[in-house]
C-alpha cells in the first residue's frame, strides 16, 4: 500500500473537516432536535422539512445555491465581507459551513428520534426532584438519549467524510484547503491512476465498515445489557 | 421531617380543554393523606399535575403562606418544594437505585443526613436493591425506590399519582404497608390519587371525591364516606371506615373488641392484637342491619344503640342507605325500602345497629 504526500494531506484534511463539522453539528442540532421533539407549534412541520431538504436534493443543487449565497453578491458573502473575512467559496471555512448544512439532517434526526422516544416523563421527574432545565438536560436527558447522540455523531462524521458533490461545487480542488479524499480519488481516476484510487477507496470502505460495525455492536450490547454503556 | 403541620394546602384550578373542564377548589389539611378519589377520567390526575405545575392552568395554589401560583405568580416545578411519585415506575434507567436516590439527595430542599437516608432506605425495605439498575428490579421494588427517592428530596408536600395502579395485586399488598408506615411515621402532607376504594379505606385521612372534573365532596374520611349522599356509586363497597383501638381481648374465643363511637365496642376475630393497639375498621353498609330492640336470639353478637340521621335511596329502586350514629361514630346500613317503611324509620328515631362483621384495613 502506497500513499503519496498529497494522499496523506487529503486524508488529514478530511479528518479535520469531519471532526470540526461533527462538533459544530452536535451544538447546532441539539436545540433544533429538542424544539422539534417538544414543541406543539405548527411551524415544526416547516422546520422539519427545511432540515430534511439536504436528504433529497442533489448535492450539486445544494452546492450551487451555497456558491451563490456565499459569493460576493450573495447574502452570506455580503455578510462575511462586511466582517472583513472576504468570501467563503474555495476556502476551508466555506467547506465547513457547507458541510454543516449538508449533514444537518443526519445529526438532527437521530437526536430528535431519541428525544421523542424518551418522552416528557424523565424531564418531569427531574423537575419534581428539584432539577432545573439545564441540570436536567445534562444529567437526565443527555445520558438517557446517549445512543441517539452517538448515532448522530457517527452519521454526521461519516456523511461529511463521504461528501463529494457539494465540495466540488463550492470548494473546488485546492491542496490542503479543499482537496478532501473523495476529490483526491476523483483526480486519480481522471488521471487513470487506478492503483492509487484503489488504495484510497479501499481505505474508505474499510473505515466506513469498521465505524458502522462498532456502532451497531454497541447498540446491540446496549439493548441486551440494560444499564449504561460507554 | 421538618414540616410545619400548620401548613394548609389550598388549590383552586380551572382548566378548559376541548372535551373536558376541570374546576376544583380544594382546602386540604397540612398533614396526613388527602386522597383524590374518582373514576378514570374524573380529572384527579390532571388536578394533581396542576398542583405540581406540570400542567399549565389558571390556578391559585398555596402551601401555607407560600404562594406557588396565582394570576401573577408562577413558581416553576423545580422550585416548588414538592415531590411526585408517578403511576408507572419513573426511575432514571441510566442510574442505579443508589444513583437515583443520590440524584434526589443532591438537589434536596434541605440537607439530608446519613441517618435520615438510612432510615428512609430501611422504611421502604430497599437496602438490597441499591447496587442494581432499574431494569433489574421488580415492579414493586422500582416503585419503592421511587417513593424513597421522593422522600429524600425533602419535600414539604408529597404528590402520589396512583402509585399502585400499574402493579398486580400481590405487589400492591407488598407496598401498602410501606405507605401505611409513611402515613404513621411522617407528618409530611400527601395528596394521593386513586380509584381504589380499598386504598381509600387504608390510607385516607381526608377524602376528596371527584367526577367529570368537579369536586363532588370533600372532608374527613369518616364523615365523607358515611354521607349517604356520597356522590360516587360504591355499590357493594359502600360503608364507613373508623379509626379505633383495641379495648378488650377474649382469648377463649379468639376475639378482640374495638372501640366504636366513644364508649361502645364491637367484637371481631382477633388478628394478634394487644390491648390499646390502633387499627382501622371498615364496616360495609351491607353488614349492618337495624332493629327496634336488641336481639338476643341471633348469631349477630354486636348490637349498638344508635340514632337514625338520614335515609337516601340507593342505586337500585328497592334499596335504601340509612345513616345512623353510634355515640359519635357514623355507620351506614343498607336495607330494602320496604324495611324502611315497615320499621317507620325517620331521622331522630332510636334503633339498634347490628353489625354482622367488620374488616380490619
Amino acid at each position: 500500500m502506497h500513499l503519496s504526500d498529497s494522499d496523506l494531506s487529503a486524508i488529514w484534511l478530511t479528518l479535520k473537516l469531519a471532526t470540526l463539522v461533527t462538533l459544530i453539528l452536535l451544538v447546532v442540532a441539539t436545540p433544533i432536535a429538542l424544539w422539534l421533539s417538544r414543541s406543539q407549534s405548527r411551524f415544526t412541520g416547516v422546520v422539519s422539512a427545511v432540515v430534511a431538504l439536504p436528504l433529497v436534493l442533489p448535492p450539486s443543487v445544494l452546492g450551487f445555491y451555497l456558491l451563490i449565497a456565499m459569493g460576493p453578491n450573495g447574502p452570506l458573502g455580503q455578510f462575511t465581507q462586511s466582517l472583513g473575512l472576504g468570501t467563503l467559496p474555495f476556502t476551508f471555512t466555506g467547506l465547513v459551513v457547507a458541510s454543516v448544512i449538508y449533514s444537518l439532517p443526519f445529526v438532527v434526526q437521530p437526536i430528535q428520534n431519541a428525544l421523542t422516544a424518551l418522552g416528557k416523563r424523565p424531564g418531569e421527574v427531574a423537575a419534581t426532584l428539584g432539577a432545573g432545565p439545564i441540570d436536567s438536560f445534562f444529567h437526565v436527558t443527555l445520558p438517557l438519549a446517549k445512543p441517539g447522540f452517538l448515532t448522530a455523531a457517527v452519521l454526521g462524521f461519516t456523511h461529511t467524510v463521504g461528501e463529494f458533490g457539494v465540495v466540488l461545487m463550492i470548494g473546488g480542488n485546492i491542496p490542503d484547503q479543499t482537496r478532501v479524499i473523495s476529490v483526491q480519488i476523483y483526480d486519480h481516476v481522471e488521471a487513470l491512476n487506478y492503483g492509487q484510487a484503489h488504495t484510497l477507496s479501499g481505505l474508505m470502505v474499510a473505515f466506513a465498515f469498521i465505524v458502522l460495525l462498532a456502532l451497531y455492536g454497541l447498540r446491540r450490547r446496549n439493548k441486551q445489557g440494560g444499564g449504561s454503556w460507554l | 421531617m421538618a414540616v410545619n403541620s400548620a401548613d394548609r394546602i389550598r388549590a383552586r384550578v380551572l382548566l378548559q380543554r376541548s372535551d373536558f373542564t376541570l374546576n376544583a377548589d380544594l382546602h386540604l389539611p397540612g398533614t396526613g393523606f388527602s386522597v383524590l378519589f374518582g373514576h378514570s377520567g374524573s380529572g384527579k390526575t390532571t388536578l394533581l399535575r396542576c398542583i405540581a405545575g406540570l400542567e399549565k392552568a389558571a390556578a391559585e395554589i398555596a402551601l401555607g403562606d407560600e404562594v406557588w401560583q396565582s394570576d401573577t405568580v408562577f413558581i416553576p416545578v423545580h422550585q416548588r418544594p414538592l415531590a411526585y411519585v408517578f403511576q408507572e415506575a419513573s426511575l432514571f434507567d441510566h442510574l442505579s437505585a443508589q444513583g437515583n436516590l443520590d440524584f434526589a439527595v443532591k438537589r434536596a430542599r434541605q440537607p439530608v443526613s446519613q441517618s435520615e437516608k438510612s432510615a428512609i432506605i430501611e422504611l421502604l425495605g430497599i437496602g438490597h436493591t441499591l447496587q442494581r439498575y432499574p431494569a433489574n428490579l421488580s415492579g414493586g421494588e422500582r416503585q419503592r425506590v421511587a417513593i424513597a427517592r421522593a422522600l429524600l428530596s425533602k419535600p414539604r408536600l408529597l404528590l402520589m399519582d396512583e402509585p399502585l395502579a400499574a402493579l398486580d395485586e400481590q405487589r400492591k399488598q407488598e407496598i401498602l404497608p410501606y405507605l401505611e408506615s409513611l402515613r404513621s411515621e411522617f407528618s409530611l402532607p400527601v395528596i394521593y390519587v386513586t380509584h381504589s376504594v380499598n386504598e381509600v379505606a387504608r390510607l385516607a385521612d381526608h377524602l376528596i371525591a371527584m367526577e367529570n372534573g368537579n369536586v363532588m365532596a370533600q372532608g374527613s374520611l369518616e364523615e365523607t364516606l358515611a354521607d349517604p349522599d356520597f356522590p360516587l356509586q360504591l355499590g357493594e363497597e359502600a360503608g364507613v371506615v373508623l379509626d379505633t383501638y383495641v379495648t378488650a381481648l377474649d382469648p377463649q374465643w379468639h376475639l378482640a373488641q374495638f372501640e366504636v363511637g366513644n364508649g361502645f365496642g364491637i367484637w371481631i376475630r382477633d388478628s394478634g392484637h394487644r390491648k390499646g393497639d390502633m387499627a382501622r375498621l371498615r364496616i360495609l353498609a351491607r353488614d349492618v342491619s337495624l332493629a327496634v330492640s336488641p336481639q338476643s336470639e341471633t348469631s349477630i353478637q354486636n348490637a349498638l344503640p344508635c340514632t337514625v340521621e338520614a335515609i337516601t335511596s340507593d342505586n337500585h329502586d328497592a334499596l335504601a342507605l340509612v345513616k345512623v350514629r353510634v355515640g359519635d361514630a357514623p355507620l351506614l346500613s343498607r336495607m330494602t325500602r320496604r324495611s324502611v317503611a315497615s320499621l317507620q324509620l325517620e331521622p331522630g328515631k332510636v334503633m339498634w345497629a347490628q353489625v354482622k362483621s367488620a374488616g380490619l384495613v
